[in-house]
């Protein structure tokens, strides 16, 4: 990016996304909207610290042990395809019944799946935890769905021009997972390393797993 | 032309930025009031947007992401009665004035 195009960009490095237009503005009036919700008996005392840490809770490796189970177990990948909140159950992630609906969308040699939310930033942050800097920028939600192929060229994926690319474009009501394919020679891998294969990335559709090591593919 | 959040294939050069920021204190606890208001019934997920999407083209674009979140939040707050603005200027002032 260059910041003589974004003449309000303070240097964050992050347009559109980060910087602080007044400095601590904001973080002072989040304050006190959250002292004035406590005060008023809106929220109890605790229950937004508890909010704080359920999210941080969340990541990335959450997702990870969803396809890594659905890569090893072709019921469980029908299962998760079908009804993904059902299936995410079996492994005790329990949506809570205002939770948006997930769907898995399974990538084949034939067909690769890009998630982007144009227009705003939804995220499946049950299974992810919190969504990039780059997922909620101008600049990825513009581009996703007029050059995907650019865009994932940019994260180092270079798809063959006969595999067709499905952008999919999030909303309030629904959030996506990519399901990536299984990565050659991961074979002699047992579930708990598949996962680790798994990226963040990889499941939004920008990348694709790791490789597995030579050594541990047995 | 669309509105400016809706941004699917709006025109741009701009190569993606990759850089991730550490979470701030205020980002981390606005989402986590998101959350509870969610759960109150208090903030749907499509009024924070519609909240995001009152604010001007030109100060969306030069808002941070969660200060869009924060004035959103705010404003809808607001026009619920849930809390009024004034309230929320003097607790300001209380903070900026050291008096809590």
């Amino acid at each position: 990016m260059s910041s003589h195009d974004h003449p309000h960009d303070h240097g964050s490095g992050h347009p559109g996304v980060s910087q602080d237009v007044e400095p601590g503005l904001h973080a002072l009036r989040v304050k006190a909207i959250e002292a004035l919700l406590v005060e008023k008996g809106v929220c109890a005392p605790g229950e937004i610290q508890r909010a704080v840490d359920a999210a941080e809770s969340r990541s990335p490796a959450d997702g990870a042990k969803a396809v890594a189970r659905a890569w090893v177990d072709p019921d469980f990948k029908a299962r998760l395809l079908l009804d993904a909140k059902a299936a995410l159950a079996e492994l005790g992630y329990e949506a809570a019944a205002s939770l948006p609906d997930v769907v898995v969308a399974e990538n084949t040699g034939k067909a690769h799946h890009l998630v982007v939310c144009t227009l705003c930033s939804c995220y499946p942050t049950w299974l992810l935890g919190r969504p990039p800097d780059w997922y909620k920028s101008l600049a990825y939600r513009s581009r996703a769905v007029s050059d995907p192929r650019g865009v994932m060229r940019e994260f180092g994926l270079e798809l063959d021009d006969d595999v067709e690319v499905r952008v999919l474009d999030s909303a309030a009501d629904i959030r996506y997972l990519v399901l990536p394919m299984r990565p050659r020679g991961s074979d002699g891998l047992d579930e708990a390393a598949l996962a680790k294969l798994v990226t963040r990335d990889s499941m939004i559709g920008v990348s694709n797993p790791l490789s597995p090591e030579p050594a541990l593919a047995g | 032309m669309p509105k400016v959040h809706d941004r699917g294939g709006w025109p741009t050069g701009e190569a993606i930025d990759m850089n991730d920021h550490p979470p701030m204190d205020w980002e981390i606890r606005l989402n986590a009031i998101r959350q509870v208001l969610g759960q109150k019934g208090l903030l749907s997920s499509d009024e924070l947007r519609r909240g995001i999407e009152a604010i001007a083209p030109g100060r969306y674009e030069t808002l941070g992401y969660f200060e869009r979140w924060a004035e959103s939040i705010e404003s809808l707050l607001i026009e619920k009665g849930v809390l009024a603005a004034d309230e929320i200027d003097r607790k300001m002032a209380d903070f900026e004035g050291g008096n809590v």
